[in-house]
């Protein structure tokens, strides 16, 4: 979806303003927003590409006036909302009133840290062989659509090279909306700056993206 | 609401905010529904605190700066090799190691939300999942690097690595002068955060820390 979340090249932002000595959480209710999401999804609740979709719907003023793990709490009660894994009868009591639904994994329970403390695996087995290699010249899609995508705004219409191939990963744009993994190809396309910025932008910059097959045409 | 209702509220809830009281009430629904444990909640806090942060992408970075062979095994298959190390064996399967060059400076950003090597460098500054960073780092990295201080040659190409998959970056930094004959200790001990996303250097030896 064209959201806000898609940022890259957006202007006005302002300066980047690191801190120095930054705690990992500022606020103690921080940690427990990331624990629950961490432990929610791990139960089989959502997947993380539904969890980033549910951020990415946030009304766009939301998401932009809205902290960090702020949006990760709204993103977390919408989606556990829209899964009926709570009802809003829970939420107005702020506590469980309504029968619980049953989580594809089980309770999460102390005993599943280690598992989620190693990454996912998203590499799947090729049900096609790949159509593009290292070297090729490939055009990003001019394509919008109204779901979830991991092609950003900047780079759509926009010719690149192919630099490396990552193997055949859960395609992310039909896994947020519980339409299967569908595994497609990944590469790594790189644009150069001035493709991306026009002719007078700096010419020492080059871009890449990770970007699933169906996002590239030939030229 | 009366006088009295009124005062009751704000002396139950007066120290907390809306959004912690919207954290807790979540937390307790979770809980209640037996979703979680509630210890396993405070368990993944405590995990996320102890067992990850930017030592461990410090390793990795100071034993490639002391073994050629290490390091060309990096920067063919990350997650292999850093899948050999006993110190660091948390890392995902799709971690790539980037190498900097005199004539290439490598800089990583999630333009879409906040995708970072966390086995690697821990959670992420907030800078990072911030706007200002999302939306110039494409752009105008040169801009985003004057505001760390950093400044290179203006023809050093800079490739910005846009995290939009479930790959992961870890920027491999030069190696500073004058450390010869350091050992892998010493050297973690120069490898910023900064350094491994790319808006950084190692310190320099003999730099206060």
């Amino acid at each position: 979806m064209n959201g806000v979340h898609d940022m890259g090249g957006m202007d006005g932002f302002g300066k980047v303003e690191p801190e120095p000595n930054e705690p990992m959480f500022h606020q103690e209710w921080e940690s427990r927003v990331l624990a629950m999401v961490r432990a929610m999804g791990a139960a089989g609740a959502f997947n993380i590409d539904a969890s980033r979709f549910y951020r990415e719907t946030l009304p766009p003023q939301v998401y932009l006036s809205s902290s960090y793990y702020r949006k990760w709490l709204l993103g977390l009660e919408a989606l556990l909302l829209d899964k009926g894994y709570i009802s809003k009868d829970d939420v107005a009591a702020g506590h469980s009133v309504a029968p619980a639904k049953a989580l594809k994994h089980g309770k999460f329970s102390t005993a599943d840290i280690e598992r989620i403390m190693v990454r996912g695996k998203f590499g799947r087995t090729a049900p096609a062989a790949a159509k593009f290699k290292a070297g090729d010249r490939v055009r990003a899609k001019n394509v919008h659509p109204a779901t979830h995508t991991r092609l950003p705004r900047y780079v759509r219409g926009h010719v690149g090279v192919v630099e490396r191939d990552h193997g055949c990963h859960v395609f992310p744009d039909t896994a947020a909306n519980d339409a299967g993994e569908h595994p497609q190809w990944l590469y790594t396309v790189v644009f150069d700056g001035r493709e991306l910025w026009g002719p007078d932008s700096d010419p020492t910059i080059k871009v890449s993206i990770d970007a699933f097959e169906p996002y590239l045409e030939a030229i | 609401m009366s006088e009295h209702d009124h005062h009751h509220h704000d002396h139950d809830h007066s120290e907390l905010s809306e959004t912690e009281l919207r954290v807790r009430a979540l937390e307790s629904i979770l809980t209640e529904k037996g979703y979680v444990e509630a210890a396993a909640l405070d368990a993944i806090v405590q995990a996320y605190e102890t067992k990850i942060g930017p030592h461990n992408g410090a390793r990795v970075v100071a034993k490639a700066w002391t073994d050629p062979a290490f390091k060309q095994a990096l920067l063919e298959d990350a997650s292999k090799a850093v899948g050999t190390l006993g110190h660091v064996s948390r890392v995902g399967d799709h971690l790539v190691a980037i190498e900097n060059t005199p004539g290439r400076h490598n800089m990583v950003v999630c333009t879409l939300c906040s995708c970072y090597p966390w086995e690697m460098l821990g959670l992420p500054p907030v800078w990072y999942k911030a706007s200002p960073y999302r939306s110039r780092a494409v752009k105008d990295p040169r801009g985003v690097l004057a505001d760390f201080g950093v400044s290179l040659p203006k023809e050093t190409e800079i490739r910005v690595w846009d995290s939009t998959a479930e790959t992961r970056f870890l920027v491999l930094p030069m190696r500073p002068a004058g450390t010869e004959g350091w050992s892998e200790e010493q050297l973690a001990e120069l490898v910023t955060r900064d350094s491994m996303i790319g808006t950084g250097f190692p310190k320099a030896p003999g730099a206060p820390s």
